[in-house]
């Protein structure tokens, strides 16, 4: 009786939680960090969604993916990985650096309806 | 060697200036040395921690264990300036007459020099912990170590000689506006760390962005010119803020003056009380 109570509202709730998981895009955009470069250094993303961004770093040296216009600031380990979300963004061009050696700079050009890069 | 110095100076800048606050305003506090310099020896173990654990721990901890301890850091910096000016305004009677009264003042009832540990703690953790990784980054690097390593030197002096400045500046204000700028400071500088801990936690996917960018002044003021920086660290100057940091910024700010208004209005009517009895 009590279990036949307590399986709908489990049901509700993890669908709930995986409904807020989907609500974000959550095949990740990967931007690379090697021989001190972003790759690719302009990232073309679609606006008005949240997106997962996965920066990868093939260096050995650490590197701070930072961004003033997107207010995002995170440490990514020497051959490591770190993933974060943006948006949803506006359309328009948004700069991001690396904390760690500013002369790492890159952007992502937000469009209405462009489809994901990789 | 300049880039190093001008990455390490801005690293070190915003615990140095966050510090310089904290210091002024708790002026005439007895004892706030031991405590302050405490709270930056247990900041710096506690950097050396996070930037080892950021470097072995993996990405989708790394990514999510970074943000959401930042965003615990700086909220725990929100509270214990909040209880530092609510503090201080239900005892701001004492201290604008006389500042060697406060001495006096603050040995009976609660002290927030816990409050300036904790506070000290968190500025020198955070920024801290990404210095450690910055130079741990270029001593492995192996090009010009020592170089880049008296860069790195010379901008952790300017960082602290920024503070420092910053603190005999405000030594200079007269006794009778001291405590109402310093708390003023103090509010602003709350509320920005508070958005700051928004936005991290937007990173992660906590909170909602509510718009991505609802003004843009970077052609006005950039967040990249040392003015920009500074009113960033300082009054929590966003160019291009979200929703949610904004939200954040106001409601710390708006809730912290209406505590510090309740407990300074409750301050007076008990010395009102104890002025005429009956």
């Amino acid at each position: 009786m009590r279990i036949s109570l307590l399986l709908p509202a489990f049901l509700a709730g993890a669908f709930a939680i995986n409904s807020f998981a989907l609500a974000a895009d959550e095949t990740p955009t990967v931007l690379t960090i090697r021989n001190g470069k972003f790759e690719p250094n302009q990232l073309t993303l679609p606006s008005g969604v949240k997106l997962k961004l996965v920066v990868r770093n093939l260096d050995a040296i650490p590197a701070e993916f930072e961004s003033y216009d997107l207010s995002r600031e995170v440490v990514v380990p020497g051959h490591g990985e770190t993933a974060i979300y943006i948006g949803p963004m506006d359309p328009g061009s948004y700069q991001f650096f690396n904390d760690f050696n500013h002369e790492m700079q890159g952007s992502i050009v937000a469009k209405p309806g462009v489809k994901k890069e990789n | 060697m300049l880039a190093t110095a001008i990455i390490m100076f801005r690293e070190v800048l915003e615990a140095a200036l966050i510090i310089a606050i904290v210091l002024g305003a708790s002026r005439g506090i007895r004892g706030r040395g031991r405590w302050v310099a405490g709270g930056v020896a247990l900041g710096l173990l506690g950097a050396s921690i996070v930037a080892i654990l950021a470097n072995v721990a993996s990405s989708e901890f790394s990514g999510n264990g970074q943000a959401i301890l930042n965003a615990a850091i700086l909220l725990s910096a929100v509270a214990m300036l909040t209880w530092h000016n609510v503090w201080m305004s239900s005892n701001a009677r004492q201290f604008s007459t006389d500042i060697k009264e406060v001495g006096s003042a603050v040995q009976s009832g609660q002290r927030p020099l816990a409050a300036l540990m904790v506070i000290t703690l968190v500025a020198v953790m955070r920024e801290g912990s990404e210095a450690v990784l910055f130079l741990w980054a270029i001593a492995t690097s192996g090009e010009q170590s020592l170089n880049m390593a008296m860069g790195g030197l010379g901008g952790v002096v300017a960082g602290v000689m920024a503070g420092l400045l910053l603190y005999l500046g405000l030594l200079r204000i007269p006794v009778r506006h001291f405590f109402s700028i310093t708390s003023w400071l103090i509010l602003l500088l709350a509320a920005g760390l508070a958005a700051q801990a928004a936005a991290f936690l937007n990173q992660v996917g906590l909170l909602p962005a509510l718009g991505n960018g609802l003004w843009n002044t970077s052609n006005i003021l950039s967040q990249t010119s040392l003015l920009g920086q500074l009113l960033h660290i300082l009054v929590g100057y966003i160019a291009r803020p979200s929703g949610i940091e904004v939200v954040f910024y106001v409601g710390t700010f708006l809730t912290i003056l209406i505590l510090m208004r309740m407990s300074g209005k409750k301050r007076s009517e008990q010395v009102k009380a104890a002025e005429n009895p009956g």
